[in-house]
Order: structure tokens, then sequence, then C-alpha cells
């Protein structure tokens, strides 16, 4: 088998202009709905309570709802989660209730009113932790960030780690994006995808500008677009057959995976999907825009100066 | 060119062997099994113990499947899950026969299945975290201030004592926020207190102020004995933390600092979560203060103005009782306490123990307040409440003291229970809970093992088709991967989670792109005319590089994902991380070594299965793809 029968190098380049608009008004349509919708966020970040039951038979929301309410809970969510017979309670941060005991009052008033509920879980979170949470999650985001930026940088040029860096963070924002139109739930977890997904299209783009290193290298005559469109090309089916592979094992995850790593497996698709886009269309035409050309991987003749001690210094 | 020296070949087959031994016990799953440790530090699990447990069971006619003595305590494994209770119950009567002061920890208890020359060679099953196995967490956040109030409190008490032991006349001691202030009236006097307190309490500062009559000592704190009280107070509070959950017999709890002030306790299958988290939310500490029985002085005190240094509690059963601002002594000076019945009445009562310093104190108190009542409060959440106000009719030396009064039996043990577990050197509260019913554990278990196993296929029977022997190389690699990654986890004991599952998926997934890499430059070497041999061994050394590269940025995130990640996401990034290591290794290696294995010794070989290799010359015009030449 041979997907990918391809005769020419792939014009990319000549259509860079419109591949980086489309990614521009991708990009501030995410931000966009980023800052009009917002995340909903877990209760990781904001703090609050959350209750797993279980029922054997379908569970009736409405009387659930109702027996929180004659309890006196107020600005609670009851939703299904995964099945029917799941049902999620989501109680807001409260400073007046004892909180140790949420989970067990709340259990009191379901069995008064609609029983036969089981607990499967419970999860409080005070307010003080969310807060660090969100701020270790920024953290961590500025630490790869900065972190790849630097290795790429030394690995290979500074225009590389900049515009592979670029078209990244284009991929995160509008993962973000997607999670803040849809209003899905922005857990731990998401945000575990969102950061591997970095991680892993930033070697996307490791792949496409370690074969533009190679090819400037290597053959003389061609242009820094044809140099371009020539490396995207000859990696696209690598490019193409491990994102597939690694979509394989995300989307049995999406089917197999359950409600708890649903969003999980959806941040790592869409990852997945625009970190093909963004490695080969974005980050490219950065590249070009940046100006790399061949002179800056010629091999560097090494000037040893007369007298110069291991520093490079002359006494 | 394709072929592997010996030593290469030994360590991939010595690696594979050594991950196939690791990941081993994970097969066998675990059986039930009674763990006997101890619930006090003094008691010592040994050889005797070991001894004990078995002949108890004996006696019982209770056939187990073997005993063995660790640092936990001795485990016994048993057949099925009845004869777990039986032998729970007979161990439970026969090591703690007094169950209102338990001596031993007897448990129920998971133990690994697996045969015993694996666990010899410390192959254990990996360590499930509370998500697969059910169970309760919590975060508790130690207020440090708090724990700073309290010893001030205790410290005022102190400089009485010294003041009153030198016969030096003050005008009051009072703790005001974070200082304590004591009152003189001439300045003589206050020099004479100020030597004292320096030579008796170093970690104070004292500083002058006041003039005139008004003479004030101002005390405070060292910054580096705050930062002591701090340390210790979290260390108080990490052994009644342990002390408390020991009665609740949980076999493996996890109780740990985190942070500067924090706690994690995590209680891997425990069902009744209510009585965990209300045996541990429970913040109980005595106090003994004198009761203001001055005539009208309750009444001043409901109308709302109540008399200096006194304050309002209410007694068992309702009765308003006005009660001294100072504290006589805490239940830092308890050493003991036990349920059990008053003597003359027989009403239930329990039996309290004091150290040398909290007897010498009670006796003194007792001795000059003769006729007066002292209130036993038990605080509980900042809420304090009247046990028993009894008159004392005596002077009681000895440090045993009663407290009795509307109590029942049950209320009895609780309230010894709870002193006995000891009091928390500062107030703790629940910052974050999670509680995983063992039913959802299980799913998980599940949902993770299915998510992996399908995807795992989808990608062999992929790679298989498209790449022939090439893909079943790599699919093989993969699979070591996979061996290799457990087998580490097993070894390092590490916590699995259901994000670390994920990771495990989603680690797999990413490692084929290696793979990939590899067989697509073979094709195209194959491609631009290179023959097999040295395609393989090209395709290979080219790749690698590309493979590194790419490795490393992703080992990048997870690394920051490690360092700032916290609870499900560090399960995540540990498990991320070693998979990205453990698959640089069989992706390049193990994949090398077993192509070397299958093509390498052929000297004329002309034909590799690696797929279709389409050549545009074939079809089209030779053109195309000569940029390379």
């Amino acid at each position: 088998m041979e997907f990918f029968r391809i005769k020419k190098d792939i014009p990319f380049m000549r259509h860079a202009l419109k591949f980086n608009i489309i990614s521009l008004v991708t990009f501030l349509l995410a931000v966009f709905f980023l800052l009009t919708k917002g995340l909903h966020l877990s209760v990781e970040f904001t703090g609050g309570t959350l209750i797993e039951v279980n029922y054997t038979q379908a569970a009736d929301l409405e009387k659930i709802r109702g027996a929180l309410g004659k309890s006196g809970f107020s600005d609670f969510s009851v939703q299904n989660f995964g099945s029917s017979q799941d049902v999620m309670i989501r109680l807001p941060l409260k400073s007046d209730q004892n909180t140790s005991q949420l989970g067990a009052a709340v259990m009191q008033s379901l069995e008064a009113e609609a029983p036969g509920a089981q607990l499967r879980r419970v999860e409080f979170v005070g307010p003080q932790v969310g807060k660090e949470l969100a701020e270790n999650g920024a953290m961590a985001l500025l630490l790869v960030v900065i972190g790849i930026v630097i290795y790429l940088a030394f690995r290979f040029e500074w225009r590389f780690s900049v515009s592979a860096i670029i078209a990244n963070l284009h991929d995160v924002i509008i993962i973000l994006g997607f999670f803040a139109f849809f209003q899905w739930e922005f857990s731990l977890s998401v945000l575990a995808a969102v950061l591997a997904v970095l991680g892993y299209s930033v070697n996307e783009s490791v792949v496409v500008f370690d074969r533009v290193r190679e090819t400037f290298k290597k053959s003389r005559g061609l242009t820094t677009p044809q140099v371009l469109d020539h490396a995207i090309t000859s990696t696209i089916s690598r490019t193409i057959i491990t994102h597939g592979s690694t979509q394989l094992m995300v989307l049995s995850m999406l089917i197999f995976g359950g409600e708890t790593l649903h969003y999980f497996a959806m941040a790592l698709t869409i990852g997945i999907c625009f970190g093909i886009y963004s490695s080969v269309l974005v980050a490219s035409p950065l590249v070009m825009w940046l100006g790399v050309s061949r002179e800056q991987f010629a091999p560097k003749p090494k000037k040893v100066i007369e007298g110069a001690n291991e520093d490079g210094a002359v006494v | 060119m394709n072929r592997y020296p010996l030593w290469k070949y030994i360590i991939v087959a010595v690696a594979l062997v050594m991950g196939f031994v690791y990941t081993l016990p994970n097969f066998f799953g675990e059986s039930p099994a009674v763990q006997v440790s101890s619930a006090k530090a003094t008691l010592k699990i040994d050889q005797k113990t070991l001894s004990r447990v078995e002949e108890t069971l004996k006696g019982a006619g209770i056939t187990h499947d073997g005993i063995q003595l660790d640092f936990n305590g001795v485990k016994t494994r048993l057949r099925d899950t009845d004869t777990q209770l039986k032998a729970k119950d007979i161990l439970e009567k026969a090591f703690n026969p007094d169950p209102s002061d338990p001596q031993y920890v007897v448990a129920l208890n998971l133990l690994s299945a697996s045969p015993s020359w694996l666990t010899a060679l410390h192959a254990l099953p990996m360590y499930l975290g509370l998500d697969l196995r059910g169970g309760v967490h919590f975060l508790l956040q130690v207020d440090m201030k708090g724990a700073l109030t309290k010893r001030l409190d205790s410290m005022s008490a102190d400089l009485r004592t010294v003041m009153r032991d030198k016969n030096l006349r003050h005008a009051g001691v009072a703790r005001e926020g974070d200082r304590i202030a004591i009152r003189f009236r001439d300045a003589e006097t206050r020099d004479k207190a100020r030597n004292a307190i320096a030579d008796s309490q170093p970690d104070l500062i004292l500083v002058e102020q006041g003039e005139g009559s008004d003479l004030k000592l101002v005390a405070t704190l060292k910054p580096d004995a705050q930062k002591k009280i701090g340390e210790f107070a979290l260390k108080q509070n990490i052994t009644t933390l342990h002390n408390r959950i020991n009665e609740l017999g949980v076999a493996e709890p996890v109780i740990q600092q985190q942070g500067a002030d924090r706690i994690v306790v995590q209680l891997p299958g425990v069902q009744d979560t209510a009585k965990a988290k209300d045996i541990l939310g429970r913040t109980a500490t005595l106090e003994i203060r004198m009761v203001d029985d001055s005539a009208g002085a309750l009444e001043a005190a409901l109308a709302g103005n109540p008399p200096f240094g006194t304050e309002v509690y209410n007694e068992r059963g309702g009765q308003p009782l006005l009660v001294k601002k100072q504290v006589v002594l805490t239940g830092d000076r308890l050493t003991d306490a036990q349920p059990g019945f008053d003597n003359q009445t027989q009403e239930p009562a329990v039996h309290l123990t004091l150290d040398s310093a909290g007897a010498r104190i009670f006796k003194d108190i007792t001795r000059d307040n003769v006729g007066k009542r002292m209130a036993i409060l038990l605080i509980e959440k900042g809420k304090g409440e009247v046990v028993t106000a009894p008159v004392i009719r005596t002077e009681i030396a000895g440090g045993r003291v009663q407290i009795s009064g509307r109590m029942t039996s049950m209320e009895a043990n609780d309230t010894a229970l709870l002193l006995r577990a000891g009091s928390l050197a500062a107030p703790m509260d629940i910052i974050e809970e999670r509680t995983i019913g063992p039913s959802l554990g299980a799913d998980n278990i599940k949902k993770g093992f299915h998510s992996t196993m399908w995807g795992f296929a989808a990608i062999a029977v992929f790679m298989i088709l498209y790449y022939q022997m090439f893909g079943v190389v790599s699919v093989l690699a993969l699979a070591s991967n996979l061996l290799f990654l457990i087998a580490i986890l097993s070894l390092l004991q590490a916590t699995l989670t259901l994000p670390g599952i994920a990771a495990i998926a989603l680690t797999l997934g990413m490692a084929i792109d290696a793979n990939v890499l590899i067989n697509e430059r073979i094709r195209e070497e194959l491609r631009n005319g290179m023959p097999p041999q040295a395609a393989i061994s090209e395709g290979y050394e080219r790749a690698f590089g590309t493979i590194l590269d790419s490795n490393i940025t992703t080992l990048i995130a997870g690394l920051a994902l490690l360092i700032f990640g916290s609870g499900p996401i560090r399960g995540f990034a540990v498990v991320h991380c070693l998979g990205i290591l453990t698959s640089i290794f069989s992706s390049v290696v193990v994949s090398r070594s077993l192509v070397n294995l299958i093509y390498g010794r052929q000297k004329k070989l002309t034909k590799i299965a690696i797929g279709q290799i389409w050549k545009p010359g074939n079809t089209a015009s030779p053109a195309a793809v000569n940029g390379q030449k």
C-alpha cells in the first residue's frame, strides 16, 4: 500500500498568504469566543463540590433537583453524566456551609426524595486550591514555551523556534476556543491534554524543519519556498500516517474511555487535527516570512585565531 | 552493515526479559488478606506477632495461603473474602481483647497474588491510585496562625506561673493578637519580671512600653521560633492523624506533608467515607477552665455584657455557664483517655491521665480552688461545649481525672477516642476532597484498559497492512515499549491513575511516530534507488536525529507538567515522561535489532517487505523529486 503518490513537490508556499489569513481568522475567532463566552472551568479550578451518583434505573433529574431545592441548596446543577443512570451534581462554593459534610447532606436529601442513589464519587475543592491550580497551569504553559524555544533555537535557529512556538500556541488557543464555543468543561485533565498537544505538535514542526535543514544543506539552486515545499512534501506521508495512528489511539479513548476521559480525548483530537495544519501550513510560511535562507545552514568554517585560548579570547 | 554485535542483542534480550518479569505480577491480580499492624508507636511488630497470628488462625481452624512480615505489619493471605472476613473477626478479638483500647490495627487488605519467587525479586504489581481502587483523598490545610495563637495562649499561662513563682506582682497578662501584654504597676517589678521571663522563655522578644503607673511589657515570638512552631504543629498534626486513622483500621494509609502547610491523606479502600471524614475532620481539643459562679455574673453575661475575662458556654443539656477565658490545662497535657464507668454512680465516664507537668498544674489548681467549680470543655471546630462542670471537693494529685456527667456510653467512647487520638496542634480545614466508590474504580480500570487495548489493536492492524514486515517489527517494538513502561512503573511502585492509563495510551499513540519516521525514510531511500541493506541502515540513521529532537520537545512538555502539575496531572506526567524515554529505546534499538535479525544476515537482499514502493518514474516522467541529488 502507498497512500501518497506525489509526483511533484506541492507548491504549499505559493498559498502561504492564504493559509496565514485562514489561521489568523480562526485564531481571532477563538480569541473572540474565549473573551466573550469564556471557559467553562471545572470544579477543580473554581472550587466547589461535585457529586456523582448512580441509579439502577434511569434517573429522574427533576426529582433530584426538587430534592436538593427542598433541602435548601441553591445554584446547583444536575446533569446526566455519560449515561441516563449516572447523575452529576455540582454545587458552588459557599462560605457559610460546612463543606466537609456536604456530600452526606446531599445524599440524605436524595434519599428522601429520589431514593436508590449510590454514591460514586465526591470531589470537593476549596477556593485556594483552585486558584493555585490555575496559576500552576499557566506556569507550566510558560515553562513549556520557554523550554521549547530554547531547545529549538539551540538545535536549529531562532527563526525556527519562534515560528514553531507561534504555530503551536495558535493550536492551543484554538483548542481553548473550541472549549469556549461549545462550553465544554475545562478540567485538569484537559489542561494536561493541551500541554501534551503542545509538546506533540512541536515535534511535528521539528520533523519538517529537520527536512528543511537537510534540503538546504544538500541541494543548491532551490529557492527558499522550493526548499520548504520539498521538505513538506517529502514528510507529508509520515505526518499524516503518524497523526492518523495517534488519532486511532485517541479515538479509542473517546469511544471506550467513558465520560472522565471524554474531554481529554476531545482536546487531543482537536489538537492533533490543528497540529498537522499549523505545523505544516503555519510554521513553514512563518519561517519564510522571518527570512530563513541557505546561508544560515552553510557549515561555517571554524576560524581559529592564533593565540586564542579555549574560550576564544585572545590574550 | 545491518548487524548488531552480540552484546547489543544481549542488552535487548535482557531488557525484554526484565520487562517481562516485572510486568508479570500485574497479571496475577490480588488475593484477599488480613493485615495486623501496630496501633501504638511503642508496640513493635516482629516474628513473635507473626507466630501469634499463625497460632490464632490455627486455633480457629482457618487455613491460610501464607503469612508474611514486612514494614507494614503481618499480612496473612487468605483464600476468599469470606475466610478473610472470618479471619479478621478472629484476629480482632485475639489481638484487641478490649475494643475500647485497641493495641493493634486489624485491617482488610489485598495482596498481590503473584508467586513468591516474583515477590522475592521485588516484582510487585503497579500501585493503583484511588481513582482505580476506590477510597478517599483529602487535602488538609493547617491553620498556622491558629497554631501560633494557641502557643501564645499557653505561653501566657506559663508567664503567669513564672511570675507567681518569683513573687512578682503583675496587673494582668493577656494575649493581644499575636503578642502578649503584661501590665505592671512599678518599673522595678517590670525589670525583675523581664529578667525572669528572658531566662525562662528564650523564644520571646520583650519590649517595654507605657509610663507612670501603667507599665507594660510586650512579648512577641521570634521569627525562627514562629517557624519552628509551624513545623512542629504540622508534625504534631500528622502524628495525630496517624493515630486517628489507626483507629479506623485502614491497611495502607498515606499521610504526607505537602508544601509548607498542607497534609495529604489518602485512605484506599475505605468504604465508610462519612466516618473517615468525621474522625479526620474533628478537631476536638480539651480545655480545663474555672467557672465564674459569682452572683449576678451569669445574668449580666446573658444580657450581653459578660464580666471581663469570661465567656458563656453551654453545658451538655443546654444550661449556660460562665467560664473564665484563662485556660488552666489543655489536651496537650493528656497522655491517655479511656471510656469507663464512674465508681459510685455507675454513669458512663471518661478517665483521663495527665503528664507530670499537667498533674502538677492540676494539683495546684484543685488545691487553690476547693469548693469552686471547674469546667471541662471539649472544643470542636471552634465551638466549645462544657462536658461537665464538677465542684472541686478536694485536692487531686497523681494526674488521674475522671469526666462524667450526662453522657451515654457511646458518647464516652467517642470522647475518649477523640481525646486519646490526640489534639491537633493547629486547626485544619479540608480544602480538597475526593471520594471514589469502589465500583467507579473498577469501571475506570476497565475503561482505561479497553481504550488502550483497542487503540493498540487498531494501530497494529494498520501498521501491518501498510508496512508489512516492517509494520510487524514496529508493532513488536511498540509492544515492547508497553512492556518496558509497565515494568518500570511496577518497579518504581509509581501510583497508576486513570490519567496515567490515558498517558500510557497516548504515549503509545505518539511512540509509533518514531517507527513511521523510520519506515517512511527507508521507503524513500528505496525510492531513490538505494539497495535494500543500505536503505535500512540509512533510514534508521537519518531518522534518529529527528526522533531525538521530536521526543525531547515532547519531554519538555512532560517535565513542565511534572513540575507544576498536582494530583491527576502529576500521574499523567510521570507516565508520559517515562513513556517517552522507553519509546526511544524500543522504537530505535529494539526495532533495529529485530530488523537486523530478520534481514541483516542476508547478503544478497534484493527485496524487503515494507509495502509497495511507489516510484514516480514507474508511471510518469522521472522529473519529480530530484531536489536531493
